[in-house]
């Protein structure tokens, strides 16, 4: 099936210029890069101070509830900050999939032509 | 014992040679043999990838890491798990609308060159391979030690069964061994957990008291430094970890089974999840092996810890536990080098033979002949040298293979997606400087030179001091790629960029 939506679509020519210059494209890769950018550096940042925090320093180890250290806590907080990430990405990405398909109807209609 | 151990293991080997024998009836095509024909769901793919990636190394090596080292064992859980939102952000998506059996058909989507396929299909072969002698070599060792079978008949067993699985059944059978191993582990994790969390009385408060004297290194056991010493270290470890697996070609091509992106971001949620929840449970292996197998008797079967989970199994639940997290440890070990084979193979079959030999002119029925023989080849050349590293320490391999994914796969994934300027010589010279830095810096590491006779695979004093390559190498595949791309003269086709673009975020024209 995916085969002969290919070449289809190489005999009809898709204008990816007119497509990459449509509002709709525009708003799709300008709100993607809104969400993605922060928060890949936020998970990078986070991600990294836990080995950086338990190389240079003991301050971790510091009892943060009852005999749980902090470096604990932070490293329970990594999966707590993955699994959030993953689910805010999901709502935000039914948006992006709804743009898509605008983008995808304005594409049949006006350019092919 | 072993024979319990033994009548699961054959009930393991019967089940995946009959999900292999109804994939084999659905694997006429090439598309049915590299991607299930892209019919997989969200869920069935989550598994899969969750089977794909918790290798025996993750379930036997971190278990076995925590019991013995502590919190620092638990670093390689975090690292693979964060990794995933790396895929999901950036990788995931593009590749599904870009690609079609390859990693390095997202490549070439952008740079229609035979160099750049070479190249990338270089690195996916020699991840896999990597990868998988290092699960081989696991393979004999652990399988030698739960049923007392000989180290070569172990690699023989496994590597004829990898064989059968996706030479007949390709992608399919591969997927559904996949996700039966994803549930195995699953449950057999959940299962120890749920005891050991018992004999803590459920109390995580409790369970921190008692480990704090549970082990020979006392409190110190709670906190981080028993294992890794050496900063530098411990930050280039963790950036291999969670850069690597978005380089991870056996991973990669699970996103071609689904339908299209939104299912491959469904796949990649679900993965995420199961692998954050498996990864949790990792601390109750790791505690429950410390304080109800010991230390001692750990090191006693294996100095690297990694009989920790089954002699925690047989504590906590006698035989059949015990024979039921062997049988566990059997599935994790043939689903992970079923996907390795895979891998490899695509690289040899689709992009050497079919594009860059064949110029794309083979027929079909030449392909899937190809696609089968190169699954063989692979195969074999994997038994071989697994078979004659059997006395070598081959860990590092593990490590190696996420730093050449880190170092030379990603930088050009990135690039070929985000960067307008970025062309065919900056996508060669950035593959190759990571693949040919991670190699080089491993060569002269602690991994293989150490001035301990035995230690190490050469004696000697290590010339780089690292054990990760990552913090190195990772840096210079990308600089490779940007250095290579400025100084050729070759200008970045505009038109084909924005085609790339659009390709990429909404799937239109997909292959």
């Amino acid at each position: 099936m995916a085969v002969k939506k290919q070449s289809r679509a190489d005999q009809g020519g898709i204008n990816y210029d007119a497509i990459a210059q449509s509002a709709s494209f525009r708003g799709l890769i300008q709100a993607k890069k809104r969400f993605i950018i922060p928060a890949t550096v936020f998970f990078f940042v986070f991600y990294f101070a836990l080995p950086v925090l338990t190389s240079y320093s003991k301050a971790l180890n510091a009892l943060a509830i009852g005999p749980v250290s902090w470096a604990w806590l932070f490293a329970f907080a990594q999966f707590i900050m993955t699994w959030a990430l993953c689910i805010l990405y999901s709502k935000r990405a039914a948006q992006f999939d709804a743009i898509v398909e605008q983008v995808k109807q304005e594409a049949a209609e006006g350019g092919n032509a | 014992m072993h024979g319990l151990a033994f009548f699961l293991f054959l009930i393991i080997v019967a089940l995946t040679l009959v999900i292999t024998y109804y994939a084999s009836k659905r694997t006429k095509t090439t598309s049915e043999f590299y991607t299930a024909d892209s019919s997989l769901t969200g869920w069935q793919n989550g598994l899969a990838i969750a089977g794909d990636y918790m290798s025996a190394a993750s379930f036997l090596g971190i278990a076995g890491m925590i019991a013995l080292t502590g919190f620092d064992g638990f670093f390689y859980s975090i690292g693979f798990l964060v990794a995933y939102l790396v895929v999901l952000y950036i990788v995931a998506e593009p590749l599904r609308n870009l690609g079609k059996y390859t990693m390095a058909d997202m490549i070439a989507a952008r740079f229609d060159d035979k160099k750049v396929r070479g190249v990338a299909a270089l690195n996916t072969i020699a991840i896999s391979i990597f990868y998988m002698i290092a699960q081989l070599v696991g393979a004999g060792g652990l399988i030698k030690l739960l049923l007392g079978l000989d180290y070569i008949y172990s690699v023989l067993i496994v590597g004829i069964l990898m064989t059968v699985y996706v030479v007949f059944g390709g992608m399919t059978a591969t997927s559904w061994v996949q996700i039966v191993k994803a549930v195995l582990l699953m449950v057999g994790t959940f299962i120890i957990s749920i005891i050991v969390f018992a004999k803590f009385d459920f109390s995580i408060a409790k369970m921190f008291h008692e480990m704090k004297t549970a082990t020979p290194l006392g409190e110190a056991f709670l906190n981080p430094g028993n294992k890794f010493k050496d900063p530098l270290d411990t930050i280039s470890l963790n950036l291999a970890l969670v850069l690597g697996t978005a380089g991870l070609p056996h991973i990669l091509i699970r996103f071609f089974t689904v339908k299209d992106a939104p299912t491959a971001r469904k796949s990649v949620v679900y993965a995420t999840w199961i692998i954050g929840l498996f990864y949790v449970m990792t601390i109750f292996l790791g505690f429950g092996a410390a304080a109800f197998v010991g230390y001692d008797k750990i090191v006693a079967a294996n100095p690297a810890g990694n009989m920790a989970a089954p002699l925690l199994a047989e504590a906590l639940g006698g035989d059949f536990l015990f024979a039921f997290v062997s049988a566990v440890a059997f599935a994790t070990i043939l689903a992970v080098v079923a996907g390795l084979v895979l891998s490899a193979a695509s690289a040899f079959a689709h992009d050497f033979y079919s594009h860059i030999l064949r110029r794309g002119q083979a027929t079909e029925k030449e392909q899937m002949l190809a696609a089968r023989w190169a699954s063989v080849g692979v195969s074999v050349l994997s038994i071989l040298l697994a078979l004659f590293a059997q006395k070598m320490n081959v860990a590092f391999l593990v490590s190696l293979a996420f730093a050449v994914a880190a170092s030379a796969n990603l930088p050009t994934i990135v690039f070929t997606i985000f960067w307008r300027r970025f062309n065919t010589t900056g996508a060669i010279t950035g593959m190759l400087v990571g693949l040919i830095s991670a190699l080089v810096l491993v060569f002269f590491s602690p991994n293989v030179w150490s001035p301990q006779p035995g230690a190490a695979i050469f004696v000697g004093e290590p010339l780089f001091k690292l054990a990760n390559p990552g913090i190195i190498s990772i840096p210079l595949g990308f600089i490779g790629a940007i250095v290579g791309t400025l100084v050729s003269s070759k200008k970045s086709d505009e038109k084909k960029y924005t085609e790339i673009v659009v390709k990429a975020n909404t799937g239109i024209g997909r292959v």
